[in-house]
Parts: C-alpha cells; sequence; structure tokens
C-alpha cells in the first residue's frame, strides 16, 4: 500500500506516497511531471527510462522506488547541474556538453530514446574521459534507437569527448 | 440533450459560411470543427502584430523535420527570417486537411500547397503596402517582413502593420507566381532542426507526457501476441476476481475487448498483468515455418501489372538468363515508445489525443466506433516516438475512447511493450520470384517478377475486438508488385510483372512499414540482375550503367559508387578462404517517386554466420531538395534501418500467436553492428520535391546482398541474413 517515501531526484528532496514496489520510472513521470525518464518497454531492455542514481546508469522501469530512499537521482533534467557540480564549474552551463554536441551533430530524429543516451553518454564520459570508438559503442549498446541515429550519437559523444577536455568544438 | 452553444457554434459557420469565416479572428480557431477551407488564405497562415507569421501545416512531425522544412518553404516565398514563422499543433478544428505523413509527402504534396499560399499571402501584403506607401508594388522591396520603398529604405511598413492579427479574408486561388529557385534564401540550406533543442533537455511533451484533469491510467489486456487477421481474440472466460486485491483497479470489458483502468498507473500495470483471462487457443497460423510455403501455395488473385513484349522468347535466345528468390519476412514498426492516447470521450462528444499520421482519417475511425458525428469527434496530434507507418496508433486511440466511454472518465492508456509488438500491423511477408535474361554484349532483354503478399487492414484491433467485422484495405500500388522498384529504372524491351495477392484475413495484420515491400522487391530484383552482370562478365556498375538512360537513375548510381570510391570489378572475383571475409554491393531502388542509389560494404563471419555491415553509402534524387540537412538525416535512417532489416529483424509465430513480443524476441541492430555511413544529396533545386523518407532503403537492401556475394559467392534467397540461415546457404553453396 501507498506510504510516504523520501527520494532525492535533481538535488532536490522530494516526499512521494507510492507503493514500495512501484517502478521509480512512474514516480518520476506522474508524481513528479519529469519528462526526461520515459517509458519504452517496463523490460530494461531498450534505455528509455534510463536515470542515474548515484552517477550510475540505472534503468527506472524496473528499480522499485523503496530501494532509491537514501540516494541521489539525477534525470536528463539535472543533467547540467550535475556536470557543473562535477566539474567544480563556478556556473551550470544551458547544457551538459553531451547535449550541446547531439545539438552540433544534429543527431536527433524522433529523439525518444534520446533520454537515456544523453544518460548514458553522460555516464560514460564521467568515468572515461577519452573513450575510443569501440569503448562507446561497447557502453552504448544497451541502448537502441529505431530511427537509426547511431553514427551521429558516436560522433556527438566525441565531440563532447573533446570540448569537456578543453578542446576546440 | 444538444447542447446550445456547440449548435450555434457549428450551425452559425455552416450557415453564413464565408463571410463570417473570414471575420473570425486567427485565435478564435479552434472553436468549430474543420477541416477549414482550404480554399481561404486565413486557413494556411496567419501574420501578427508583431510581425511573426504561424503557417497552418497538416503533415505531422515524426522526428523526420517537417516542422522545420515547411516553414523554410513558406518563409522564404513570405520574405520571413525562419525565426519570424511558427507551427501550430495538428488538431482537426485548426489545421487543414492535407491528408496523412505517409508516403514521404510533407515537402512532396505540402511544400506546393504552403509555397503557393504563402506567394498569395506576399502579393495581399504586398499590395496593402502599396496603398500605405502610395508606390507602385514593383517599387516594393521586402526583407523579414518589412516592406520598404526601393532607394527610400526609410519608408517602411512591417507585415504585422498592415495586417496584425486580422484576417486576410481572400480567397486561395493558387495563381500568384513563386520565386525562382535563384530567389531562395531559405530553401535548399540546412537550416537546423527547430524541435531538437527541447528533444535534448527534456523540455519536449511527447504524447507519453501528456495528462489531463480527473484522468484514469488503462492498460489493455490481450493475448501475447495476435492470431490470424480474421479469428480477432475471442474471450472465453474472464476471472474478475483475479484482481480484487488492487482496491483502485477496475475492469472494463466490451465483447471481446478487455482493458483496465485505476487512478493510479502502476495499479492498472499490475491489474493488466494479473487479470486472469482465458482467450481461445485454435492454431490459425502458419507457424514461422511454413510461412512462405503456404503462402506460395495459397489461392490468390491474380493480376497482370505490366506485359510488353515476349519475356518468353527473349528469355529463351538470351546468351544469359537468372532466377532469383526472395522470402521476405513480416517486420513490425515497433516504435521505441509503445502508442498511447488520452481521450475524453462524453456522450456527444469527444476529444482524442494520439499520435496518428493523419489527424483526419483517425477521427473518421473513432467516429465510427463511438457512435458519434464527425464534427462532434476532436483530434489533436501529440509526437510519440518514430512510427515509420501504421503502427498502433489508431488502435491506442480507440482503446483509449472506449475505455473513457465506459468509465465515464478521461482515459490515458499506454501500451505496453507486447501489445505494441505484438498487435502491429505488420510490414507483410513477400514471394518474390524474378526471372532475367541479357545478350551477349550485357544488355538486358528480359525481365519477368512474380510477387505474393496480402494487403493492409482496415479495422483496428479495437474496433474488431468490440464487433466490427475484419476488412482489408482497398488496392494500392504501393502495396502490390509495381514497375518502380520492378526492374523499371532500366531499359528492358521485354517486361511481364504479376501480382498474386494472398488472402488477407488468413494472415498477420498488414499495415504500411516504412517503403512498404520494397525492399523485398529489391533483395530479389536487384541480386538477378547482379547476376546477369556477374554472368556478362562486367563489373556490377558498369552494367548497370550500360542498361539506363534515365539521368536521375544514374545520376543516384554514378552518386553513391563515387562516395564509395567504386574501382571496377566483376563481383565475388576475390574470394577468400579466411574466416572473415568482405564484399562489397551496389544497388537502384525507389518508393513511389524520388531515386535511391546505395553501396555496401560488410563482412561476412563464414564460421559463425555473422554478418555485419561496416560501411553504407547512400544518395537520393528526390528533385528540390528543401532542407538538404533533414534529408542527409533521413537517408543516415533509412540505412541504419536498413541494415537492421536485413540481418536482424523478423516477426516469428507459432501456429496459434506472433512470438516477437518485446526487443529480446524481436532483436534490431545495435551500436555494436551500426555501420558508418555516408549520405548524398543530388540536389536539383528546378524540380519539384519528391519525398525523402523512404527511397534509399530499397536501393541499399539490394547493395547489402549484392556483398554478401560479392563476398561468399552466394546468393542469398531470404532475408534477414541471420547466422543460421548464413550458415545453411554457404554449406549448399
Amino acid at each position: 500500500m501507498a506510504g510516504e517515501l523520501k527520494i532525492r531526484v535533481n538535488e532536490r528532496m522530494h516526499t512521494v506516497a507510492a507503493a514500495p514496489d512501484t517502478p521509480l520510472l512512474y514516480v518520476l513521470m506522474n508524481d513528479l511531471g519529469l519528462h526526461g525518464p520515459r517509458f519504452g518497454c517496463g523490460l530494461a531492455q531498450c534505455g528509455s527510462c534510463s536515470v542515474l542514481v548515484n552517477g550510475v546508469e540505472t534503468r527506472s522501469c524496473v528499480t522499485p522506488v523503496s530501494t532509491v530512499q537514501g540516494k541521489s537521482i539525477t534525470t536528463l533534467e539535472g543533467l547540467p547541474v550535475w556536470y557543473a557540480s562535477q566539474k567544480k564549474l563556478a556556473k551550470t552551463p544551458e547544457m551538459h556538453p553531451v547535449q550541446q554536441a547531439l545539438l552540433d551533430e544534429q543527431a536527433v530524429q524522433c529523439g525518444y530514446c534520446f533520454n537515456g543516451m544523453i544518460v548514458k553518454a553522460c555516464e560514460l564520459l564521467s568515468k572515461n574521459a577519452h573513450p575510443t570508438d569501440a569503448q562507446i559503442r561497447t557502453a552504448m549498446n544497451g541502448h537502441l534507437c529505431r530511427c537509426g541515429t547511431y553514427p551521429r550519437v558516436i560522433k556527438a559523444i566525441q565531440r563532447a569527448s573533446v570540448v569537456m577536455a578543453g578542446g576546440a568544438q | 440533450m444538444t447542447d446550445r452553444r456547440d449548435f450555434l457554434k457549428a450551425g452559425g459557420a455552416l450557415v453564413i459560411g464565408f463571410s463570417l469565416r473570414g471575420m473570425l479572428p486567427a485565435q478564435g480557431r479552434g472553436t468549430v470543427a474543420g477541416p477549414p477551407d482550404a480554399k481561404l488564405i486565413d486557413t494556411w497562415l496567419a501574420i501578427h502584430a508583431d510581425n511573426t507569421a504561424t503557417v497552418y501545416i497538416g503533415f505531422a512531425e515524426l522526428g523526420q523535420g517537417t516542422t522545420t522544412g515547411l516553414p523554410q518553404i513558406a518563409a522564404d516565398e513570405l520574405d520571413l527570417d525562419m525565426s519570424q514563422v511558427r507551427t501550430v499543433r495538428l488538431d482537426t478544428n485548426v489545421t487543414p486537411n492535407q491528408g496523412g505523413t505517409y508516403s514521404s509527402a510533407s515537402i512532396a504534396r505540402g511544400g506546393p500547397q504552403v509555397r503557393t499560399a504563402a506567394a498569395e499571402a506576399r502579393a495581399a501584403l504586398l499590395s496593402l503596402a502599396s496603398t500605405k506607401l502610395g508606390e507602385p508594388v514593383d517599387r516594393l522591396t521586402v526583407a523579414a517582413g518589412v516592406v520598404s520603398v526601393m532607394d527610400s529604405p526609410q519608408r517602411r511598413v512591417t507585415y504585422g502593420e498592415l495586417v496584425g492579427d486580422k484576417p486576410f479574408g481572400i480567397p486561395f486561388t493558387g495563381t500568384a507566381p513563386v520565386k525562382q529557385s535563384g530567389q531562395y534564401k531559405l530553401v535548399g540550406t540546412k537550416v537546423p532542426r527547430r524541435d531538437m533543442p527541447d528533444k535534448v533537455t527534456g523540455q519536449y511533451t511527447y504524447l507519453q507526457h501528456v495528462r489531463v484533469p480527473g484522468m484514469l491510467h488503462a492498460r489493455v489486456v490481450r493475448p501475447r501476441g495476435q492470431r490470424a487477421y480474421g479469428a480477432g481474440a475471442k474471450v472465453l472466460a474472464v476471472d474478475a476476481g483475479s484482481i480484487r486485491n488492487i482496491a483502485g483497479a477496475r475492469l472494463i470489458r466490451r465483447g471481446d475487448f478487455v482493458g483496465v483502468v485505476a487512478e493510479n498507473e502502476w495499479d492498472a500495470v499490475r491489474a493488466a498483468r494479473q487479470l486472469n483471462v482465458t482467450w481461445e487457443t485454435a492454431p490459425t497460423l502458419p507457424g514461422s515455418a511454413s510461412l512462405h510455403d503456404q503462402m506460395r501455395a495459397s489461392k490468390t488473385t491474380d493480376r497482370v501489372v505490366t506485359e510488353k513484349g515476349d519475356v518468353a522468347g527473349a528469355i529463351e535466345r538470351a546468351a544469359h538468363n537468372v532466377s532469383q528468390k526472395c522470402l521476405g519476412p513480416y517486420q513490425a514498426h515497433a516504435p521505441f515508445a509503445p502508442n498511447a492516447a488520452v481521450a475524453d470521450v462524453k456522450a456527444d462528444s469527444a476529444l482524442v489525443m494520439c499520435s496518428t499520421q493523419d489527424v483526419y482519417g483517425t477521427r473518421n475511425g473513432l467516429s465510427r466506433l463511438l457512435g458519434l458525428p464527425v464534427p462532434k469527434v476532436r483530434v489533436q496530434y501529440y509526437e510519440g516516438s518514430g512510427t515509420y507507418g501504421h503502427s498502433c496508433y489508431d488502435d491506442v486511440a480507440q482503446a483509449a475512447a472506449i475505455l473513457s466511454q465506459e468509465s465515464g472518465k478521461p482515459v490515458r492508456l499506454q501500451f505496453m511493450r507486447w501489445d505494441e509488438h505484438g498487435w502491429d500491423n505488420y510490414g507483410p511477408a513477400h514471394v518474390g520470384e524474378v526471372r532475367a535474361a541479357a545478350d551477349a554484349q550485357g544488355k538486358i532483354v528480359a525481365y519477368e517478377y512474380h510477387g505474393w503478399q496480402h494487403g493492409w487492414t482496415n479495422t483496428e484491433t479495437t474496433a474488431q475486438l468490440t464487433g466490427a467485422a475484419p476488412a482489408e484495405w482497398p488496392g494500392g500500388a504501393a502495396q502490390q508488385v509495381n514497375a518502380l522498384d520492378c526492374g523499371g529504372m532500366y531499359d528492358i524491351a521485354n517486361v511481364k510483372l504479376v501480382n498474386h495477392q494472398l488472402p488477407g484475413l488468413s494472415y498477420l495484420k498488414g499495415g504500411w512499414l516504412r517503403s512498404p515491400l520494397d525492399l523485398s522487391f529489391s533483395f530479389a530484383s536487384e541480386q538477378a540482375i547482379d547476376q546477369l552482370a556477374y554472368l556478362a562478365g562486367l563489373d556490377p556498375y558498369e552494367f548497370r550503367q550500360r542498361n539506363m538512360s534515365n539521368e536521375r537513375w544514374l545520376g543516384v548510381l554514378n552518386a553513391a559508387a563515387k562516395a564509395a570510391n567504386w574501382t571496377p570489378r566483376r563481383a565475388a572475383s576475390k574470394l577468400s578462404e579466411a574466416k572473415i571475409v568482405t564484399g562489397r554491393g551496389i544497388g537502384v531502388g525507389t518508393h513511389l517517386a524520388s531515386y535511391g542509389g546505395a553501396v555496401a560494404e560488410i563482412e561476412v563471419n563464414k564460421e559463425t554466420g555473422r554478418v555485419v555491415a561496416k560501411h553504407l553509402y547512400g544518395a537520393i534524387d528526390c528533385g528540390q531538395a528543401v532542407n538538404p540537412g533533414n534529408i542527409e538525416s533521413q537517408i543516415t535512417g533509412q540505412l541504419v534501418q536498413t541494415a537492421s532489416r536485413m540481418f536482424k529483424e523478423e516477426v516469428t509465430m507459432s501456429t496459434t500467436a506472433v512470438t516477437s513480443l518485446d526487443w529480446s524476441s524481436y532483436p534490431i541492430l545495435r551500436f555494436d553492428e551500426c555501420p558508418e555511413v555516408t549520405a548524398v544529396v543530388v540536389q536539383r533545386l528546378d524540380q519539384r520535391s519528391t519525398g525523402a523518407g523512404e527511397e534509399v532503403m530499397a536501393a541499399a537492401a539490394g547493395a547489402i546482398a549484392n556483398a554478401f556475394f560479392d563476398a561468399t559467392g552466394v546468393r542469398m534467397e531470404q532475408y534477414p541474413l541471420t547466422p543460421s540461415r548464413v550458415l545453411a546457404a554457404l554449406k549448399k553453396g
């Protein structure tokens, strides 16, 4: 039955009334009204619902909300702030460099999968600043795209990697 | 009881017609059922006091860039900057009916309408400016919506000052002259997609995000995987008690249509999963293993599509002749997000929000289903994930409407992954058989194609489960053997094309899937052509050049070959004993009108049977390319999706039900096997635009199949080229 749960999302605490087994995704979408994480398969197969939990990409569609209490959840909306705090930037940029790079590559088609693409790419670059083509493909392999944007996503991640290292765009 | 105000609104416009319509302020849109009168300029665009414009278009943003490309045309014709032009949500009470957003028609069909309407509006604006400024029109010039007098730019007036939110009140005659291509400032340039910033920052509202006050969440309950179309799905028993422990959930049933609603979405998901329904499981399907045999043996309705010359005689006399088969699979749209809809059905009206390709078509279906007059149903479009054709968007809209009607509340219905995968209108399976012949000089002299497939289904699953009879879509060129993809690009004297139509009720539900049937046609046809080149001892690119005279076909063929640095060599002339071998192939193809060419470079592991595309090159000639950037993006998507469809995608079935229900049982291409891609747009600014969302796929399918032959010396007869299928073919040799 629905009880009160406290969760930290994008650096803010939220109290939500939800049954403990409710997948985090439904809480983020319906209780918090977020547009980043979104339903794709409900089976952890596609990456549509991905969020960062303590900096680790996690499928929110199969993660019971009760298991993320006391942890820090970052959604697509919170990535610029997360990036600024990681990099100790004085000012939060409008977008994470990955988001900007996807625009620069005009990578998006329908864009529905890009929540997961961006969350995963940000996680990758936080752990590996200069991934090779093979490392990008391996890291991103659990994220599906039906429109066929993979080649441009790979280029965008490479571009973001250069930008984050302080190189020219 | 009839709402009098509604009656007056609807009746008033109907009776008074043109004159009242002409006086309606732009913000009055939405109060009257559409479509708005296409013969009025005000239907197409409005000029606002702040010197911006709204263009009302009837085409949906599906991720292909329509909401960038069409405003580009309008802005250019009106002499406005892109930032001064916006579009609005598709809505049957607001936007014109330009037909559905399919057949790559947004620019092809919608472009001329938007362009001529904008040109006519500009002419009217210049006429107003002429009066205001006291100068003849030919002494006026416009930039960014500011009309000024030549040689005295300080004498000026803006569009906004001339009409500012007032209607034009003039008919749309289509007679105003449009700009010549040399005058374009925006058309032909890579204007960045306007929907993209919101899509990468999480601010975009997809249909899946729509919530309305007082609504219930819903899920449908269906058997996992559809049966034969004609069989529908029959409920034998529903155990309502099986969800009694979920207090907020309510069971809804109408005939064989079963669903659950709940205030809390997770309750609805759990209840749908837990509800115990017994379905009839009698075998109605051929099963995957027997599918193509049953198709080939089926009683069919046959039609000779084209017959010229004497094919049999020419083949008999020819130096080289070949035959090639194609066994093509059912393939799913499988949108990345299962379809969803929000419906609010009242006793005398309905509002339905969904991701349809055609708001007016969906409105007709809902009107029939709900028993409401068409003008009482309003459909609004919200983008979902890419649909690539007729996925379950109509079905989910109808299901949400039924659930709202039964529960008396607004309902948000989201299909689960297995609903979307299992109850899709699949791209139909195909059996193709080609015979072709060439003379000793390498000239193609005969071509014969026989194709077996069923058509598209015309009754949505929801309608069928609630009692409507299953019916097939009336015939059309895109779902039958046609001269476009079956040899039509070559100069051949003796041709015979025959369509063998299967009885659709005995098979799976069918629908238009991006580049319908074209991949199958090309897989058979382009391999046959390629084999003739091989027998004639010629390079496959050169062979095609010799047999083509149409400069536009030659243009894309040459563009693809050039991009790939093609060097002349006979196919399969570099066969190797190595475990991993490489090959390259070339192909051409189309969907309706544009021209596609492709080159594929692939790698085949002869021990594991795994085939991977390493680099795909695709060229398109779609006439005037309004936004070459959007088109390069479309080509990229077409090439990757073609690789997915050639190597991975196949809807499987038992004799009872479809068994492809998620991304595990219906795999698609992933990052690890994604090819590098090169996209080439052959720009022809002075030709009419003919669509760019599909036409490279058939070319790429043929190129991939031919690359496999180049690598292995073996012709494949069936796709997708899965490891087991490849190993079997290599063993057979």
